[in-house]
């Protein structure tokens, strides 16, 4: 991949504009980066129109740009499945988020896991609530790493570099994207990521706009591109009478992410940082916007195909790397005139960058909170504090690098999927416990949880890390199901079942620190 | 409003939301490919329209709730 000059050009100047903005606009607002509260959590201060910004920039990340279009251009109808996923998830945000909101803005949580601690007064529950938020999250950085990775790599700045006693050193790319997410998050915080989710958004919505409407063009219209596809993989394969086939993997694989997300950290943290409940309620209507431009780049995936990137030379290198995870990468830069491939692959950079730093900035926020302060140091000052998170920050970013170098999978989806896995099997602690606290306890819900994360694992082990669709034998009938969700069926299974055990044998005294009131 | 809606909340505006959830997650209603629209398969169309359905069934719970002050 040689670099074409205009579009490096475009790209840098860009990429790195909109991210010096960040630096920027922090300095510019004297906010005092050295509390947690502003660092972390913007100072709950984000109306609706910034929040619509922040969480779309925060939620629609390298999955959407990268990650979804290279599995339906690799594998068809199935890749669609993000689409139901991405709309599903508003009503749970409609309806469970603006509980949680409202408890954390009175009792001063800044985590999923310090509601959980006041809830049920554990600290055990909350620890794993932490723990299983930050290893959750490692995979889903993975995936902006390797989304800002393809992006250098298809730029061109691709040269293998020979180094004395490590030898030759072809992963440039990746050093340059960990370097960027690093310094950017370290300085930034959660304030200057609020100002480059506008140029992010505004970046996107340019970029995937025009691909829908040239890219066609070019083609000669949505028929030509639809019959260019392969027959046998532009619709979902039919179950049989003894398996229940891949139209039930899709519809579990767009569930168990719809309920994933709003449990991940920096879902919660960017929730955490709008204003007011109506600001969420409003944002569960506006943020579809996003899934439409996530449909749309969705299609793109099917262009690909269409134009057949994968077969041209000058991209055999990019799919020889990346697999089909370079096939929007690949589909710019055939179809766009160089400095709208620049400005097309600035989008990209920029839009797995903010999702990075935010996982990264909350995963720092769980470590320091919950279990740097809860269990090592807890008077440590506010400026221990936030040193800390930032140090932890950092951390969380090295293991998703090693993550991307150990899992170097042929789809980028699979990382996310894999965290799914994990996240969702909080969602009885997080989600559940807003309704129905007198039905759980935390012996019930740890137990339940340690359920969940035991089999979650050991599916995906038995997937090899390649997968997220187990299928499950019952009664002679094969069901292909998303791991997470058979994981989260036990859980809950067993978190009420124990928790009306511990209940009856012990009678322990109820230590909720939180009133009904709390939640409205 | 008497006491007892006011503490559990419910009106039937609430089932609005489940109707996404019904439409997409019974995947046969739509794994087809007639009718087509401009050439995209109705499994396609189908989901893409779904992104402004879906806002169009959280409105009207949205308004309901404002006026409601919760």
């Amino acid at each position: 991949m040689s670099a074409n000059p205009v579009a490096l050009t475009v790209f840098l100047v860009l990429f790195f504009a909109t991210a010096g903005l960040g630096f920027y606009a922090t300095k510019m607002k004297s906010v005092n980066l050295s509390d947690l509260g502003q660092w972390g959590l913007g100072g709950r201060s984000f109306g609706t129109l910034i929040a619509w910004f922040l969480l779309g920039g925060d939620i629609y990340t390298a999955y959407t740009f990268v990650a979804v279009p290279a599995l339906v251009a690799g594998a068809g109808a199935t890749g669609f499945f993000a689409v139901p996923f991405t709309i599903l998830m508003y009503p749970v945000l409609f309806v469970v988020m603006p509980r949680l909101w409202s408890v954390a803005q009175k009792r001063g949580y800044v985590t999923a896991a310090d509601f959980v601690r006041g809830r049920f007064g554990s600290r055990g529950l909350a620890l794993a609530v932490a723990a299983t938020g930050i290893v959750a999250t490692i995979p889903y950085i993975a995936l902006q790493l390797m989304g800002m990775q393809i992006v250098f790599a298809g730029m061109g700045l691709n040269f293998t570099l020979n180094l004395p006693v490590i030898g030759a050193f072809h992963d440039l790319p990746l050093l340059v994207a960990f370097l960027v997410l690093a310094i950017y998050t370290y300085h930034s915080g959660l304030h200057g990521t609020a100002i480059i989710s506008v140029a992010k958004g505004i970046l996107v919505y340019v970029a995937v706009l025009a691909a829908v409407i040239v890219i066609p063009i070019e083609l000669g219209g949505y028929g030509k591109i639809f019959a260019a596809a392969d027959p046998s993989t532009l619709l979902l394969g039919h179950g049989t009478a003894n398996n229940l086939g891949p139209q039930f993997s899709f519809a579990s694989l767009a569930l168990g992410s719809a309920l994933a997300l709003w449990l991940y950290p920096h879902s919660i943290t960017g929730v955490f940082s709008s204003s007011s409940r109506s600001v969420l309620k409003r944002n569960a209507f506006l943020l579809p916007s996003f899934t439409f431009a996530l449909a749309l780049i969705a299609l793109l995936g099917v262009m690909a195909v269409a134009v057949g990137v994968k077969g041209m030379p000058e991209y055999a290198e990019g799919y020889r790397i990346f697999g089909n995870n370079f096939a929007i990468p690949a589909l710019f830069l055939h179809s766009f005139s160089p400095w709208f491939a620049g400005l097309a692959f600035a989008a990209i950079g920029v839009g797995a960058l903010v999702p990075a730093a935010i996982m990264a900035i909350s995963c720092g926020n769980l470590f320091t909170r919950n279990i740097y302060k809860e269990f090592i140091a807890p008077d440590c000052t506010p400026a221990t504090e936030s040193k800390v998170a930032k140090i932890m920050s950092l951390a969380t970013k090295l293991a998703a690098l090693f993550f991307v170098v150990a899992l170097q999978s042929s789809y980028a989806i699979n990382l996310q999927l894999l965290g799914g896995i994990w996240i969702c099997q909080t969602l009885p602690s997080v989600m559940l416990a807003l309704y129905t606290p007198r039905q759980l306890n935390a012996p019930g819900l740890l137990l339940g949880w340690l359920a969940g994360m035991v089999t979650g694992t050991w599916m995906a082990i038995s997937l090899q890390f390649k997968g997220a669709v187990y299928s499950l034998d019952l009664f002679g009938v094969t069901i292909p199901c998303y791991a997470a969700i058979i994981a989260l069926l036990l859980n809950i299974l067993i978190a009420y079942a124990v928790s009306f055990l511990a209940r009856a044998i012990t009678n322990a005294p109820v230590r909720d620190e939180t009133l009904a009131e709390d939640y409205l | 409003m008497d006491e007892k809606t006011k503490k559990h909340g419910f009106h039937p505006v609430y089932l609005l939301l489940i109707v996404p959830f019904i439409a997409l997650l019974w995947v046969p209603l739509y794994n087809r490919i007639e009718p087509q629209i401009f050439g995209i398969p109705f499994f396609y169309w189908y989901q893409t329209v779904w992104t402004f359905l879906g806002t169009a069934c959280t409105i009207p719970v949205y308004l309901y709730e404002e006026r409601k002050g919760k």
